[in-house]
């Protein structure tokens, strides 16, 4: 079992490695910049598949830590002129957000639902808080909120220690990619740790976990904690690639996709969710260059379709299909070798 | 005084404004245990509805208190019969569901009327108290939340409708046995749900404006309120309804409305930490 399981990553890893090299050889700097995007929104969408599918924290307001990244990324790099340690800072800043909100939510054991809606208004509130502050006196430093203006001209990231050299947009998709590729290995790593099986038998059961001793909400809570962080750090890399952030990090639109994705990809699986990632944030892209349609209208129909007809996920549905067809081949087989079914039935 | 007046006033208002945007759903999620984030769609249908009307030129008053209800809690049933139905007991997939029910109908309201902001206006006028002038419609409010308070109790106490619909909610296989049908009963409550909370959604539109995003002003709201409330309906929403109203509004006029709203956050966080299953869980519990 210990190898299989090691080969999938390895392969996993392989083939983010390969395309990563691939993608700047066959784009020119501009495609570059947008699969960059596509880049940061699978660290995103790790941060949830890990509290989720390996943690059971159904979390609604995932954007709030990526939003807090983002802003913290930028008004401390504004306020440095140098982008490493606000990069350390925007993580550090959203795992304290995480610990400080799930404290109150385990340890005050609320229940699942209760939980992902103290999140999700968690988000809106924010949301609302940061969309007010457009006047001129919310100012952090030298840093302007810009209420729903957003904060333009966030600086580029830096070589570490020599902030006169700034990366380029290929540079930073290559920087995105490996921290892309780095929290995959860091989460599979994590499933593979005695916390990491300790936080699925959490999920499975939280009574029988904490019956024989464990304490479910600090399980939680660290669990918790890390996807804040892993959410953040896609925030700084989102505010420092495009050097721009906005109120819209904070959206519900933003919270919902990655649910949608990591849901649609199957939960407790990291390449589904990431591959449902790429797939339907490249559908939206294309709806908002079609004229009738809304991207709200179409993922709210995905979200829909998912939930009625494939509740285990794209992936895990699958898997579920072809074992289903390969039973009944199976069991088809003998009957088939002396009678043929005509060719029209079988399709 | 004049101005203690005032402050009790808008207090009352605050308060009847979270007893109508969460009395749907406290039936509908704290009765039928529906976490239902379409709600603050709910709520949009109904000013959408009064709009339209008083654009077709219908009372604004008829289209209010008898039109939006109706609308919503129409489209309440057809929602539940196509969605719910099959999401009954699986309290997560009826939350995703109804979340991806709330993109789909905001993004169909955009496309079908426009991403604008459309008033609709009522005449009531406005009153003194000393120095200060108060919108009539405010008291109107007030009124409003009050008799839906009472209505509900009435409802549910007094009436058969009212016992039946309990009585499902806490043995469907009993009611059944009786000789109910619980799906119908579903039907119907998640019915009357909705059509509260078109009309709060109309009561509401003449205040706020009519966009087809903002349900999302109110969703926060609604389930901190309900949740906060607890098990009984409501005794749990009129309880939280005052304790939340009170804090956002007074805080409201100390500072701004957005550190009211986040006011109203932390009281609700910090209570749940110390009351996980609502005021009600500790507090009036033989209550409705």
């Amino acid at each position: 079992m210990v190898p299989r399981f090691l080969l999938g990553t390895l392969a996993t890893t392989a083939a983010g490695i390969a395309i990563t090299i691939l993608i700047p050889m066959v784009a020119d700097a501009f495609e570059v910049m947008q699969y960059t995007l596509y880049v940061v929104l699978g660290i995103y969408t790790l941060s949830l598949a890990y509290i989720w599918g390996l943690g059971g924290i159904l979390c609604f307001g995932q954007g709030a830590f990526f939003g807090l990244g983002g802003y913290t990324f930028a008004i401390a790099a504004i306020n440095m002129n140098e982008t490493t340690v606000p990069f350390l800072m925007a993580i550090f800043i959203a795992a304290t957000v995480a610990a400080a909100l799930g404290y109150f939510m385990f340890y005050g054991r609320l229940s699942d639902v209760y939980l992902g809606v103290v999140t999700l208004v968690f988000t809106l509130i924010i949301w609302k808080l940061i969309n007010s502050t457009a006047g001129p006196e919310y100012m952090i430093g030298t840093a302007r909120l810009g209420g729903f203006n957003g904060i333009p001209s966030v600086p580029p990231l830096n070589v570490p220690g020599d902030p006169s050299r700034m990366f380029d947009p290929v540079e930073v998709f290559y920087i995105a990619a490996f921290f892309l590729i780095a929290t995959y290995l860091l989460l599979k790593f994590i499933q593979a740790t005695r916390f990491g099986r300790l936080s699925v038998a959490v999920k499975e059961n939280e009574v029988r976990a904490s019956l024989l001793g464990y304490d479910v909400r600090m399980i939680k809570l660290l669990v918790f904690t890390i996807g804040g962080a892993i959410a953040g750090l896609g925030g700084a890399l989102y505010a420092a690639y495009q050097s721009f952030i906005d109120p819209n990090a904070f959206s519900l639109e933003m919270s919902a996709k990655v649910l949608i994705w990591v849901m649609a990809g199957g939960v407790g699986t990291f390449v589904g969710p990431l591959l449902a990632c790429f797939g339907l944030q490249a559908l939206s892209i294309w709806i908002s260059t079609v004229p009738w349609a809304n991207s709200l209208l179409v993922l709210g129909g995905i979200l829909c379709f998912v939930v009625l007809l494939l509740p285990k996920g794209l992936l895990p549905g699958l898997a579920d299909l072809s074992t289903w067809l390969m039973a009944r081949a199976r069991r088809r087989t003998p009957p088939e070798v002396i009678l043929p079914a005509p060719e029209g039935k079988r399709a | 005084m004049d101005y203690g007046l005032v402050v009790l006033i808008e207090v009352l208002r605050a308060i009847a404004g979270l007893v109508l945007i969460s009395i749907g759903l406290a039936i509908i999620f704290g009765m039928m245990r529906i976490v239902n984030i379409a709600h603050g769609e709910f709520l949009m249908l109904g000013g959408y509805t009064v709009v339209l009307s008083a654009k077709a030129g219908i009372n604004t008053w008829v289209a209010m208190l008898v039109l939006a209800p109706l609308v919503v809690g129409l489209v309440g049933v057809a929602i539940e019969r196509c969605f719910i139905r099959f999401l009954y007991g699986r309290m997560l997939d009826t939350l995703l569901a109804t979340w991806g029910l709330s993109l789909f109908i905001v993004g169909f309201v955009t496309v079908v009327f426009g991403n604008t902001l459309e008033g609709v206006s009522v005449s009531v006028g406005s009153f003194e108290i000393g120095r200060f002038r108060v919108a009539g419609y405010s008291l109107f409010i007030i009124l409003v939340g009050a008799v839906l308070l009472a209505a509900t109790v009435a409802v549910l106490r007094f009436t058969r409708l009212g016992l039946i619909a309990r009585g499902t909610m806490q043995n469907p296989n009993m009611a059944a046995a009786l000789g109910l049908s619980p799906p119908r009963i579903y039907m119907v409550t998640f019915g009357i749900g909705a059509a509260l909370t078109g009309l709060a959604g109309g009561v509401l539109a003449p205040i706020t404006g009519v966009v087809p995003t903002m349900g999302i002003a109110f969703i926060a709201q609604a389930f901190i309120t309900v949740i906060t409330g607890g098990a009984a309906i409501v005794a749990g929403t009129g309880s939280a309804s005052t304790l939340l109203g009170s804090v956002s509004q007074l805080t409201t006029f100390a500072t701004t409305p957005v550190i009211g709203d986040v006011a109203l956050l932390f009281i609700a966080v910090v209570l749940l930490r110390i009351l996980p299953q609502g005021i009600t869980g500790r507090f009036f519990r033989r209550s409705l």
